[in-house]
């Protein structure tokens, strides 16, 4: 009974972090394009790019 | 027009964000090439492309305009519009209201379920009491969080005392989730919390789905749009030239239309003649001589030189707007289409209630007591709760929309899948829907040092005509001759120096029917014609339409005689020289005689005909008008989408039925265990998420069905 107290909160607040950052990416605009991101790793490094 | 966002930086400079539409990025070089290209440009201080929506968004100084870095833009490469602060705000806010409230009923459902596990496998006494207090803390926010898509919308029907899909919907999460509620005080042994929240959770993945889809599907079509006049460029009285939006725009200004422009408003010519591409607004393929004194209207593109326009009438009062308003007529009968899931809840609902009821009374008079009555009706509520047919609809026409995109045809929305469905009969217009609707130079007489030569000449201009030559001699590999001293003058066409000789691409002959050039070397005259070649895969495509009982026809405003050659050519019926009334009535008869008809154009004059037909799609070179009054658009230069969408659209209407039957078996045995009062959470539980996966994978076999 007492790994409850720990484990409960542990499971809640792991889940709680989960949803936080859902919201977070949302909000950064981190789904806005996603067909880009799948393009944007073959685009080669400039070589005067700092 | 955009509306520029003003931000303040730390060093004092003013920032501007605009917006462009780039419909030609395909790739990641697109995206590095113009994001570097416009860094390096003085007054640029970012740029970011958005490739799934085709936009690019750049922060610059105000020494910088709109037109300076749509030319920008055209030096790197790509064609690019200007677009209005974000148009697709309001589609986009919905989508992610229903995510997050998706989010939220996950991480409910998860924690609950996790409770709930240990609680089904036998944790009695304390702990029991313990984790259903737990979920009841979990389980309150959640619901008043997600559930507020569908209390809103079955408080919506009620206030207008009607009911829908969310009615049953909210009134059994709100039961279940009281019943728990007193259950916990009470010590009880049962709670629902956990099935309150899962049948929260599948219904917002099916509204989300949806939603998902039309929002993708606007993006994509929001690229497309507005290369029409949204503006134009006036002279004011001193002679500054300035751009003006079109809903600004006011009789008796002085209008500046460039070669390959568009009008945006009426107008009579004060100054200048040319050739004007009336297909928008007539359908008639052939260019239309212009001068001084005539009076041209809004949605003509200007084909031939730069002349001076008074504007005459703007806005509501162009020839464009009366179109505009028969079709707003037209699309009346459409909004009265009621959707599938609709249908099916018109029944759905009352049968639920009154079977709850039933069994609330029937358990009454046998003498069960009110909570285990009313614990079986909560029962009978839930388990039938429309988990499976929430998904059933759009699942299948999420996975269908996306196998359809994937073949260059765009679906705005479910509905547009289920009329496609349903028809029978097709109307095709000619010009730019049978037709690629741009000019095609016929190039192959000419000889190699000819055909240098013409492109050494027409890849410095950016007359469409020009631009026809250009690419066709580019695709066949020739190379441009050395030219010196070339120049367009205004009016007169191109003309330069190749080996001493005069060289020359005379202006096209305005006036006939064919639209023609000269290619001038020396005194050497050779003639270019320009065709609009039918889109190659057309008799395949309408093959395809006729093997599932779609009979096809021709209906086009241009004259009989390129009509009939057309028509002829591809074996199918046809009537030319129709005024968009005239398109308008021959649907309304067919709709009469208890046809479905589908409507396939692109131009201003099939406005109202694609609004009025069962269900219509529209190339991605239509108008705007056009795109926005029909239910799908196909991109490319096939004709082969048209066909797959009808094919592709039945085949999802099957799943769809396919899956309302199984929603429905899966009735028949859950509701007689939930009347006779054997269903525990456990069974709901499993019996709920059981039926959505088997939907969702029933629906997924629809991926494969356009190939």
């Amino acid at each position: 009974m007492t790994g409850l107290a720990f484990l409960i909160p542990i499971a809640l607040g792991l889940g709680l972090l989960g949803l936080a950052a859902f919201f977070w990416a949302m909000r950064k605009g981190q789904f806005e394009d996603l067909d880009g991101a799948a393009q944007r790793i073959l685009i080669d490094d400039e070589d005067d790019e700092q | 027009m955009t509306a520029p966002v003003t931000l303040e930086t730390p060093e004092g400079a003013k920032l501007l964000d605009s917006r462009f539409t780039v419909p030609g990025m395909r790739c990641a070089g697109c995206i590095a090439k113009i994001e570097r290209g416009l860094a390096k440009i003085e007054g640029v201080d970012s740029a970011r492309v958005n490739f799934s929506s085709k936009r690019v968004a750049v922060r610059h100084t105000n020494s910088l305009d709109e037109e300076s870095l749509v030319e920008a833009i055209a030096e790197i490469g790509f064609e690019a519009q200007p677009v209005a602060d974000n148009p697709l705000a309001k589609d986009d806010r919905e989508v992610k209201l229903l995510l997050r409230a998706l989010a939220v009923a996950g991480f409910g459902m998860m924690n609950i379920m996790l409770l709930s596990v240990s609680v089904w496998s036998g944790a009695g006494g304390v702990t029991r009491e313990l984790f259903h207090w737990l979920s009841a803390l979990i389980a309150l926010p959640v619901v008043a969080y997600s559930g507020r898509p569908f209390f809103s919308s079955a408080a919506m029907a009620l206030r207008h005392r009607r009911t829908n899909m969310d009615v049953p919907i909210s009134i059994g999460v709100l039961l279940a989730t009281g019943l728990s509620v007193y259950e916990t005080f009470a010590g009880g042994g049962h709670a629902y919390f956990d099935s309150a929240v899962m049948l929260l959770f599948f219904l917002l993945a099916g509204r989300a789905l949806d939603a998902t889809m039309r929002n993708k599907t606007h993006a994509g079509i929001g690229a497309l749009l507005s290369r029409m006049g949204k503006s134009a460029a006036v002279l004011d009285e001193g002679g500054n030239r300035k751009i003006v939006a079109a809903e600004d725009l006011e009789p008796g200004m002085l209008m500046l239309v460039a070669a390959g422009d568009a009008l945006a408003a009426d107008g009579e010519i004060e100054e200048g003649e040319t050739a004007l591409d009336n297909s928008m607004l007539t359908g008639e393929s052939a260019p239309h001589a212009a001068s001084v004194g005539d009076t041209i209207y809004a949605g003509a593109i200007n084909l031939g030189n730069p002349v001076r326009v008074r504007v005459t009438a703007t806005a509501s009062d162009t020839a464009i707007a009366e179109i505009a308003r028969l079709m707003d007529e037209a699309g009346q009968s459409r909004s009265s289409y009621v959707r599938i899931a609709d249908r099916a809840s018109r029944l759905y609902a009352p049968a639920v209630h009154s079977l709850a009821l039933i069994a609330f009374a029937g358990w009454m008079i046998a003498g069960a007591g009110w909570h285990q009555s009313l614990v079986i009706a909560i029962a009978v509520l839930i388990i039938t709760c429309p988990c499976a047919m929430g998904l059933a609809v759009p699942a299948a026409q999420v996975v269908a929309s996306g196998a359809l995109a994937k073949k260059g045809l765009l679906v705005k929305d479910g509905s547009a899948l289920e009329r496609l469905a349903e028809i029978d009969v097709a109307l095709f217009d000619k010009t730019g829907t049978l037709t690629l609707g741009e000019p095609v130079p016929q190039v192959d007489h000419l000889t190699g040092q000819q055909a240098s030569i013409a492109l050494a000449l027409a890849r410095t201009s950016r007359h469409p005509l020009s631009k026809g030559i250009t690419k066709a001699l580019e695709q066949r590999g020739v190379q441009a001759a050395k030219l010196a001293d070339v120049r367009e003058e205004s009016g007169q066409g191109l003309t330069g120096l190749f080996d001493g000789r005069k060289v020359a691409l005379a202006r096209p002959e305005t006036g006939s029917a064919n639209i023609a050039t000269s290619l001038m070397i020396g005194d050497e005259r050779t003639k270019i014609l320009f065709e609009d070649p039918i889109r190659p895969d057309a008799p395949e495509a309408l093959a395809m339409l006729a093997e599932g009982g779609v009979s096809s026809s021709i209906v086009s405003g241009d004259f009989t005689e390129p009509v009939e050659a057309v028509a002829r050519e591809l074996g199918i019926d046809w009537k030319a020289e129709l005024h968009p009334e005239d398109k308008l009535a021959l649907l309304d008869r067919l709709k009469a005689s208890g046809s479905r008809p589908l409507m396939v154009g692109d131009g201003i004059n099939d406005g109202p005909a694609l609004a009025a037909a069962h269900a219509s799609i529209a190339p991605g070179g239509a108008s705007d008008v056009s795109q926005q009054a029909s239910d799908a658009v196909f991109l490319g230069s096939g004709l082969m989408p048209v066909a797959l969408a009808v094919r592709v659209a039945r085949k999802t209407m099957q799943i769809v039925r396919q899956n309302f039957a199984f929603a429905i078996i899966y009735n028949v045995f859950a509701v007689p265990l939930a009347l006779a009062g054997l269903v525990t959470p456990l069974i709901a539980a499993i019996a709920m998420s059981l039926s959505s996966v088997v939907v969702v994978g029933n629906s997924l076999r629809l991926a494969k069905a356009a190939r």
